[in-house]
């Protein structure tokens, strides 16, 4: 196991290096920088003076090798510098919207995961009856929608539904208070988004536990655990269910990995300020040095959770760790 | 005592209209209560000197205070200004020499007293900026030749020559007041980061994408109506919302009572019906002219009567009527904001290529000229910013009228970088939906946008004419309205007619519906000005 976990840590390296070169060329082959958009973006007199100084503030003048030698070696140091946007250290921007994304993502995959075991495992035993088509359909419809979609759905109702029974409008709140300053605040503002895309998270989660346990019930152990008389409850709890959740595993920690930058549109939709919505503000306002963080900070979850659930392969399956 | 001391401007006696604008005045303001606004830009750094968004004075202007400003309870004139932190100015007679009275009780957040050395090193700051200093908007001021303090609480500027659009540009909402102990002791690259002003509202805190929060400044100078300090609000809060949809929805909600830059009719619509008079509007005419450029680059728009033919084709006045219940445009005019003393009457304008209602002899000339230029039936190609509001309800419906001239029409639309980049590089785009949004109406300094592209570096249509500069340098110099305004006939013409350098399409139509229980805000034809908040109040 220590072997396997030492090949599976050195395998992280080359694999963020790349993701480093590729987010630093591909950022630069966008046409226009920040300060072409600060000082020209809003049509008015366009200083050349003022775009140059602001071009060389950022370091923006310096050949593009010296530029990648400094963004890596701080990366390397964990030193992501300052955003060009605003100025302000990497860290600390990133640190306000960390700590809302790392919230919704926990409290969707909560409710994906409440939702699809249970959902999923019934639809599998109950399979083609009409509560397995009726599971299926919830599912494909989480498939199927978008989870922007039913955000806006979300708040047009609660508008509309609360002016109709209380005569004033209600929306969820627009700015993010920390669940240790305000629990309730903080729960009122975010159970919509959690929800919204907890739904379309436990869709796929609940069709792969019906395929996974579908396959495992059929397995010879199910059966003769079934001829040796053991409750069906007991064979599904204590031997199908642990053994079918190896892939929805994987597909939990992949979904909350995207969840924690790639909530882009849900929190647009939502006004929260995450990864995701800085994501998009970064790129549209040519931010090189807070895209090029935000890159980094997604492709090192990914990394990190592809190792832990490969860790978590290996610790339930003996013969991944032994090959 | 009320500051309001009205400027007599040379330039400026342009007549102040609101349409479907209300009296939010007639009571007595009440004291108390937090703002809410939602923005839907982003604060790049907090100077005001350097950065030109409306995403950092709507958050950020609250703070400061400006030498003169735009009277914020006529806001429509584009002559009224009155002191903010001076008490009083004389003119001399040459009108080269302007003195300024700085108020003796003003004060910094930090308790720094405020006298004229702040005034002098601020405007130092923004018209002579050391090397690497950015001043986005130094060259408003190549009138300016000297800024003295002339005593402890007295402050002159020398001017080259006397000219109307020193005044306005004075009044600019980015002029943030600088303490000189903060530019002395952090210098000049501080107050990108950090706030420390004399305006109506001290920092409180700022999340990044989030919010910026303001609480009430008690030694504020100004006084409200009840004798008091203002401002009248215990303090506001900016939330950033990107989304017009959370934006709009926030209003109804009640979760934020305002917006300062504007909604499409369509929004303003769907407030009103779900919330009758809960929902204020006020609408106004946007210092922002729309239209095209063609690049004279390229061979193809090098004959003129290409250029003729592109401007003939738009349907102005039948565009007006339509585009106006879909987008934020509507008023039909020259390349002066339509309300000031300098823009073109209605008959005028109709002399004007392209602005003849009858678009069928606009278009049969528009077919001759364009099998003249060897141009029948060719292709053009139209670039836009990939954003709603206005460009691409608007681009789209050039195209269309481009169609009926026979031409073939391609629209290629750019998020807002890589738009701009294409713009800048000067080379290969063909057309391009082109604007000119200013702050404080200053037809004086704004039409400086068409000068010769060695000059203005905002001139997209990559031409030089010598002519239009010299024009505009007269423009400036002479103190007499009747003859500016004779100046800028020729020079719009030329432009937009005998040149057709530019196509003027539409200006943009502000409408701003807000919760109805905020007081004291009037709008502005620009959504930068009137934003320092001293006089809002809310009626609960």
């Amino acid at each position: 196991m220590f072997k396997y976990t030492i090949k599976r840590v050195l395998l992280m390296v080359p694999t963020l290096f790349g993701a480093a070169c590729l987010v630093f060329f591909l950022l630069r082959m966008i046409p226009g920088d920040v300060c072409e958009l600060r000082m020209a973006g809003e049509g008015g007199y366009v200083d050349e003076d003022a775009i140059k100084t602001c071009q060389h503030d950022l370091g923006m003048d310096r050949p593009k090798f010296v530029q990648f030698v400094d963004f890596i070696t701080g990366f390397a140091v964990f030193d992501l510098g300052e955003s060009m946007w605003t100025g302000k250290a990497i860290t600390h921007e990133l640190g306000l919207r960390f700590q809302l994304s790392l919230q919704i993502a926990i409290m969707a995959t909560l409710v994906a995961v409440i939702i699809a075991i249970p959902l999923g495992t019934i639809s599998a035993i109950r399979q083609d009856t009409w509560l397995d088509y009726a599971v299926r359909t919830f599912s494909i419809a989480g498939i199927a929608i978008p989870s922007f979609w039913l955000g806006i759905m979300i708040i047009l109702g609660l508008l509309i539904s609360t002016q109709a029974w209380f005569g004033e409008p209600w929306m969820p709140p627009i700015e993010y208070v920390s669940p240790l300053e305000d629990p309730i605040s903080n729960m009122v503002q975010l159970i919509w988004p959690a929800v919204a895309t907890g739904y379309r998270y436990s869709a796929v989660a609940t069709r792969m536990t019906r395929s996974a346990l579908l396959e495992v019930l059929r397995e010879d152990y199910v059966r003769t655990a079934r001829a040796k008389g053991l409750l069906e409850r007991i064979i599904i709890n204590r031997h199908a269910l642990k053994n079918s959740m190896l892939p929805v595993i994987t597909v939990i920690g992949i979904e909350f990995a995207f969840l924690m930058g790639g909530l882009v549109v849900t929190e647009q939709v939502f006004n929260l300020n995450g990864v995701g919505k800085l994501f998009v503000e970064s790129v549209q306002n040519h931010d090189y040095t807070m895209t090029q963080a935000l890159v980094m900070l997604v492709a090192t979850v990914f990394v990190i959770t592809n190792f832990v659930v490969d860790l978590f392969y290996a610790w339930l399956d003996p013969r991944i760790r032994y090959s | 005592m009320k500051p309001s001391i009205k400027l007599a401007i040379a330039m400026g006696a342009g007549a102040a209209f609101t349409l479907g604008a209300v009296a939010t005045a007639s009571a007595a303001p009440k004291r108390g209560g937090m703002l809410n606004i939602v923005v839907g830009s982003k604060i790049p750094s907090y100077d005001g000197h350097r950065e030109t968004t409306f995403g950092m004075i709507h958050p950020i202007r609250p703070f400061y205070s400006l030498l003169i400003r735009v009277n914020p309870d006529n806001p429509q004139s584009t002559s009224d200004f009155v002191c903010d932190i001076c008490s009083n100015f004389t003119k001399s007679s040459d009108g080269k020499t302007y003195v300024f009275k700085i108020r003796e009780n003003v004060k910094f957040h930090d308790g720094t007293p405020l006298t004229s050395q702040d005034v002098k090193a601020t405007w130092h700051k923004l018209i002579f900026p050391p090397k690497g200093i950015a001043s986005s908007r130094k060259a408003f001021y190549g009138m300016v030749e000297s800024v003295e303090a002339t005593g402890k609480y007295e402050v002159t500027f020398k001017l080259k020559y006397a000219t109307g659009g020193f005044i306005p540009a004075l009044a600019t909402p980015f002029n943030f007041i600088y303490s000189k102990k903060d530019l002395d002791t952090h210098g000049y690259k501080w107050h990108m980061k950090n706030i420390n002003g004399t305006g109506a509202f001290t920092f409180v805190q700022h999340q990044p994408g989030a919010f910026v929060e303001g609480k009430r400044y008690a030694n504020y100078h100004l006084k409200g109506e009840d004798g008091k300090n203002k401002p009248y609000l215990d303090g506001y809060k900016a939330i950033s919302a990107p989304k017009m949809a959370i934006r709009l929805q926030a209003i109804r909600g009640d979760r934020a009572q305002i917006e300062f830059r504007a909604f499409p009719p369509k929004a303003r619509d769907d407030l009103k019906k779900a919330l009758g008079d809960k929902i204020t509007v006020q609408e106004s005419d946007w210092n922002c002219v729309m239209g095209f450029s063609s690049n004279q680059k390229l061979k193809k728009f090098q004959d003129v009567r290409t250029r003729q033919a592109l401007t003939l084709g738009l349907d102005r006045w039948g565009g007006s009527k339509y585009l106006s219940k879909i987008a934020i445009v509507k008023t039909v005019g020259g390349t002066v904001f339509p309300n000031h003393s300098l823009a073109a009457k209605k008959e005028e304008l109709l002399k004007l290529k392209g602005y003849n209602p009858d678009m069928a002899a606009n278009q049969a000339e528009a077919k001759k000229l364009l099998a003249a230029a060897g141009m029948a039936g060719a292709s053009v190609e139209l670039l836009n910013r990939a954003v709603d509001q206005p460009y691409k309800v608007v681009g789209t419906w050039m195209l269309g009228q481009w169609k009926k001239l026979g031409l073939k029409t391609t629209q290629i639309v750019l998020p807002t970088g890589p738009w701009y980049a294409k713009f800048r590089k000067k080379k290969d785009q063909e057309t391009m939906i082109d604007f000119n949004c200013q702050g404080v109406v200053n037809p004086l300094i704004d039409a400086s946008k068409w000068l010769s592209n060695d000059i203005a570096s905002n001139n997209y249509a990559n031409y030089q004419d010598r002519q239009l500069d010299k024009w505009y340098d007269q423009m400036n110099r002479t103190g007499d309205e009747a003859e500016a305004y004779s100046i800028m006939r020729k020079y719009e013409k030329r432009i937009v007619d005998e040149k057709a350098h530019y196509a003027v399409s539409f200006w943009w139509y502000k409408i701003n519906p807000y919760r109805s229980y905020v007081k004291g805000w009037n709008i502005a034809p620009s959504h930068y000005l009137n934003q320092s908040l001293d006089q809002v109040w809310l009626d609960k």
